[in-house]
């Protein structure tokens, strides 16, 4: 950015976008799909060329000049990540391909060597697959068992249950921050300390909540934290997991290969330190280094300011959206309890064909059961349309959708 | 936009021919798409060698609603054999509005086909091969 913003200036934060200057379908494009994944600003596009161009080379391995400095801004990444996320120190910040990736290390890694048949494993009815499938896979493989929160009419988790669900057997609790369908934003901190009242661990997924408001992982209290950096303006390909230390420490490795060792002899090998042990291979290079250039761009414009922009979009679309009778929105009516994500049906409009007038006007939105099926399954609907706001989203995107909304209601009337 | 939403679709989505199932069928299939939690159950009525009835029933979009309204019309009465060499190419035809561009929204219209195929073959029958050309 040319100069550090001093406050909220939509406008100007739009200009470093590169892909919002362009029209879809004859109309500039209103991109409310960032629960999705995020566009990228200028700066961390440039980055990601500057390092191809100027000092392309692996990392961790080179005595030249290119090598050190890709290693250099590699690590430097490193710590711009661990700071923003309110980390004790560097070494507790691995990178991953994504949240994805992250949620799937701890469970093979600290599930593979601390579950036990008949231990549990609480989840939510709100998790998104990648909160799901790993736990399941792990209890396949040691006999645990998987436990759900329910939610209430609102989608918010129904807590009373923690008395009954969390206990002596409870392993690990793995909750997202924040749903992507419903946008409720649960309460981590509380949910550490229950958790650890019976010593189980606590597990963040932080995919929409680390892009979009401030995220201290020794306020949350947690033990695990994952995200993905392209809903955060970084690039694909890079995410993190976040750990205490002590815990990281005592994890087996992942993936083997190269770079997670120390010693390699024929028939056994001894692992390299935290973070390196579960960064076997080559890893993103670029994009690690991008994602630090993502985290200096989301913290010059400011996480609070971020929060409160996206609240008071919310607040907006959420007063337009209930001027259709014929919509339903799901999760909590509070702007407080939810981020800007906002799902719904449209009476007699399959979600599909209402994402697609809304693409005809330049409005792009997700249809689909967005990898929560459960959570559908509980809304009783098939699929819902997602409209999800960011740093760079306006009233005036607002009222296009509701306007295609309109539209398409007239279209299949 | 204008292109996919042409009448013909809208009038087949609000109200599809051959919806509901069929008591007795001779063989019926499910096909989901997990992209978009869309499904379709096609029942087939067979009677030497011709499908002597069809329905169709599930939830989708209005290009998939359409999509096996159309073929339900197209293979009543179709002999087994030629129903089986139905291919994507003729319900895109039957269809008639641009969607080989749009590979999301093509996999909404050939949903039906694919439960149609998969009932007439059995389980052994990859409906994705026929993606491969697109």
């Amino acid at each position: 950015m040319a100069a550090p913003l001093t406050q909220f200036d939509v406008l100007a934060i739009r200009r470093e976008f590169p892909i919002l200057q362009q029209e879809v379908n004859g109309k500039p494009v209103a991109f409310l799909d960032s629960a999705a994944s995020s566009q990228k600003p200028r700066a961390v596009i440039d980055c990601l060329e500057d390092y191809y161009r100027r000092y392309n080379a692996n990392v961790h391995r080179g005595v030249y000049k290119f090598s050190e400095e890709a290693t250099f801004a590699y690590e430097r990444a490193r710590g711009k990540v661990a700071r923003f996320l309110g980390a004790a120190s560097p070494r507790e910040l691995v990178f991953t391909r994504n949240a994805t990736e992250a949620v799937n290390l701890v469970a093979h890694s600290w599930g593979s060597a601390n579950l036990r048949p008949g231990d549990h494993i609480l989840l939510t009815l709100m998790e998104h697959h990648s909160n799901i499938v790993p736990w399941q896979m792990l209890a396949a493989r040691t006999g645990a068992v998987l436990d759900y929160l329910s939610l209430d009419g609102e989608g918010r988790l129904v807590l009373e249950e923690l008395d009954s669900k969390l206990n002596e057997r409870t392993r690990l609790v793995a909750v997202t921050h924040q749903s992507n369908v419903l946008g409720t934003i649960n309460p981590v901190q509380y949910l550490a300390e229950r958790a650890h009242a019976v010593d189980a661990k606590l597990l963040v997924d932080g995919a929409q909540s680390v892009p979009h408001m401030p995220v201290n992982v020794r306020d949350l209290g947690c033990d695990f934290l994952v995200f993905s950096g392209h809903k955060m303006c970084g690039p694909t390909g890079i995410g993190g997991l976040w750990a205490r230390r002590e815990l990281l420490e005592a994890m087996p490795p992942f993936l083997g290969g190269g770079s997670m060792i120390k010693v390699v002899e024929l028939d056994h090998s001894t692992y390299a330190d935290v973070p390196a042990r579960f960064e076997a291979g080559t890893p993103a290079i670029a994009e690690a280094i991008a994602l630090g250039e993502a985290v200096d761009f989301l913290n010059t414009v400011g996480l609070e300011p971020i929060r409160q922009h996206e609240r008071e979009l919310l607040g907006y679309a959420l007063e337009r959206l209930g001027e259709l009778a014929e919509l339903t929105i799901y999760g909590p009516h509070d702007c407080e309890q939810r981020g800007a994500v906002i799902s719904f049906t449209l009476q007699g409009v399959h979600p599909h064909d209402v994402a697609a007038v809304l693409d005809s006007d330049g409005v792009a939105v997700r249809a689909g059961h967005h990898c929560t099926q459960p959570l559908h399954r509980h809304l009783a609907v098939p699929a819902t349309t997602r409209a999800s706001f960011y740093i760079y989203n306006t009233p005036e995107e607002v009222d296009r959708l509701v306007a295609g909304l309109a539209k398409a209601r007239k279209l299949f009337a | 936009m204008d292109d996919i939403y042409r009448e013909q679709i809208l009038e087949h989505a609000r109200y599809p021919h051959n919806y509901g199932t069929l008591e007795g069928a001779t063989c019926s299939h499910e096909e989901h798409n997990p992209l978009c939690g869309d499904r379709v159950r096609i029942d087939l009525l067979i009677a030497d060698g011709v499908i002597a009835d069809v329905r169709f029933s599930g939830r989708g979009c209005a290009i998939s609603q359409a999509s096996a309204s159309l073929l339900t019309d197209a293979v009543k009465g179709m002999p087994v054999e030629a129903a089986k060499a139905y291919s994507k190419d003729d319900l895109l035809e039957l269809i008639g509005i641009p969607l080989r561009t749009n590979p999301t929204r093509l996999k909404c219209a050939l949903l039906p086909l694919k439960a149609l195929k998969v009932g007439l073959y059995g389980v052994g029958y990859s409906h994705e091969d026929e993606d491969d050309d697109l």
